[in-house]
């Protein structure tokens, strides 16, 4: 059961296994992120209030530290979304 | 929309779906049943990624049996924000809101992580231990990764033996109870020998693998990301390179939503007598949130509950026994690996507590209660609703959180929109 799923991540494409959440897809499209435009890696999925760069913490979807952007939906939880194809979704990395 | 159902269930996990199980085969007349999850998937945490998929029978029986009984249904991604009026909850999915109807309802909520603040916990790469572990069972990428695990709890050891078999390279695993103390648990596992059995099985799984005891992480260093880590240990520093740090101190009961329906909460629990019920008439309470004990006990206080949600007192009476024994592993549990005094000196004055509010902590440790630090700092007042640092600030300066405000979780317009307006309170 290796089907893929593409989905797109701050205008990149990217290729996951079925059953990835969000929040893992974010990472693994960093992890193949051409240098030197990995200022900020490791899954960087929002800006705090004071512009730090935040990744998911809790990973049960308690902390709110993993939310995105989601077909234009903000404040979606990425921990607790699974991967669909065609999304379309943005993290705080890139603003 | 509007739904009824006899037995509303709220969580999925292992006390979720054992509630459901006892209640829907203790039917002649068969109920109504509901479960429903804020995950995708059914499992929680300990059976995440699907109960059909684990390598635990009890999951895929449970959901095999649930899958085929016809009068429960399952409602996966769907949150509770409030209680609209007696027997009556207001839940959202990723595109509507619903209104729920309940005769009995069960919480199920589970357990969160104790995350506590040390300098450089903000960055990316630093998760909760039972965080990296559900993170990486929805696959996140761990492969090739070196990995710190910190934290308390032989959860440390099921996290460890998690990312292992998904490739992490798990550098060191930092324990900070004391060894006297994980000595004595360890011989009381001997009156659980399944956890015994457990035990030596993980034990063999992590063979090679640095163990730490008696230490912990003071610092997690990196520029835009986690690059290296200095623990504690035996008197003297330690500076250890990883990718991830996942580290945890524990588990909390989730009581929001039973705090919300104004059920008595005891020492951070929800307050349940021998039947499961809460002090609110018609809710009961099973697993994590009635206090920390793990996936059996959490299976046979499900099913207790489930029983005397269907009226069949008499069989829920049966499991009292189990019951006792798995209570008896959670109080060991809980006085092994209760965080030691020097957590709390952890922070720096520009350590960050409050994640949401970006409040540090040295403007937090002038103020004298959690109210006061609301409206003074907006620490708690994000969208977590202070479920993390609310813990963190209980740990660091007493505090204790008071009446939880609905929605209790972060709500879309549209949702509180549907309420028709006489329903509002």
């Amino acid at each position: 059961m290796a089907d893929f799923i593409t989905l797109t991540i701050d205008g990149r494409s990217t290729s996951v296994t079925t059953g990835t959440t969000v929040a893992a897809a974010i990472a693994i499209a960093d992890a193949t992120r051409p240098a030197p435009a990995v200022a900020a890696s490791a899954g960087v999925t929002r800006r705090s209030v004071s512009g730090q760069l935040r990744a998911p913490l809790c990973g049960m979807g308690v902390c709110q530290e993993c939310r995105v952007t989601v077909n234009g939906r903000a404040h979606v939880l990425s921990c607790q979304t699974l991967c669909m194809p065609g999304m379309n979704v943005k993290t705080g990395a890139a603003a | 929309m509007t739904e009824f159902f006899d037995i509303l269930i709220v969580g999925a996990g292992s006390a979720g779906l054992a509630a459901a199980h006892a209640a829907a085969n203790a039917t002649a007349t068969a109920r109504r049943i509901a479960i429903i999850d804020d995950n995708p998937l059914a499992g929680g945490q300990i059976w995440r990624g699907g109960p059909a998929k684990q390598q635990d029978q009890r999951a895929r029986q449970l959901w095999q049996a649930l899958e085929a009984a016809e009068n429960v249904s399952y409602m996966p991604g769907t949150r509770v924000l409030m209680q609209t009026q007696s027997g009556e909850l207001l839940v959202q999915d990723a595109e509507q809101a619903k209104t729920l109807r309940y005769n009995q309802l069960i919480l199920a909520t589970g357990a969160r992580e104790l995350l506590l603040p040390f300098p450089g916990w903000t960055l990316p790469g630093v998760t909760g231990a039972g965080g990296l572990q559900a993170l990486a069972k929805g696959g996140y990428p761990v492969q090739g990764k070196r990995v710190v695990i910190a934290g308390t709890g032989p959860l440390l050891l099921a996290v460890a033996a998690t990312l292992k078999e998904r490739g992490a390279d798990v550098v060191a695993i930092v324990e900070q109870a004391s060894m006297p103390a994980l000595a004595s648990f360890a011989a009381g596992l001997a009156l659980t020998p399944s956890k015994a059995t457990q035990a030596i099985q993980l034990g063999a799984k992590l063979r090679g693998i640095p163990y730490y005891a008696n230490s912990y992480v003071t610092t997690a260093r990196g520029e835009g990301q986690l690059q290296s880590v200095q623990i504690q240990r035996k008197g003297a520093k330690l500076d250890i390179d990883c990718d991830y740090l996942a580290c945890g101190y524990g588990l909390l009961p989730n009581t929001e939503l039973a705090r919300a329906l104004g059920c008595e909460i005891t020492q951070g629990a929800v307050q349940v007598d021998l039947w499961q019920r809460t002090s609110e008439a018609n809710v009961l309470c099973a697993g994590e949130g009635t206090g920390v004990g793990g996936v059996d006990l959490a299976l046979v206080e499900g099913r207790i509950a489930g029983l005397t949600a269907s009226d069949r007192a008499k069989e829920a009476q049966k499991h009292f026994p189990e019951r006792a024994s798995w209570q008896g592993f959670a109080a060991r549990l809980a006085k092994t690996f209760a965080p030691r005094e020097e957590l709390r000196k952890l922070a720096q004055p520009d350590t960050i507590v409050c994640r949401c509010e970006d409040v540090r902590h040295d403007e937090l440790r002038e103020q004298p209660s959690w109210r006061s630090a609301k409206l003074h700092t907006r620490c708690g007042m994000g969208p977590c609703q202070g479920r993390i640092c609310g813990n963190a600030t209980d740990f660091l300066y007493g505090w204790r959180p008071d009446a939880v405000r609905t929605p209790i979780s972060p709500a879309r317009a549209g949702s509180i929109i549907t309420l028709e307006p006489h329903k509002e309170t």
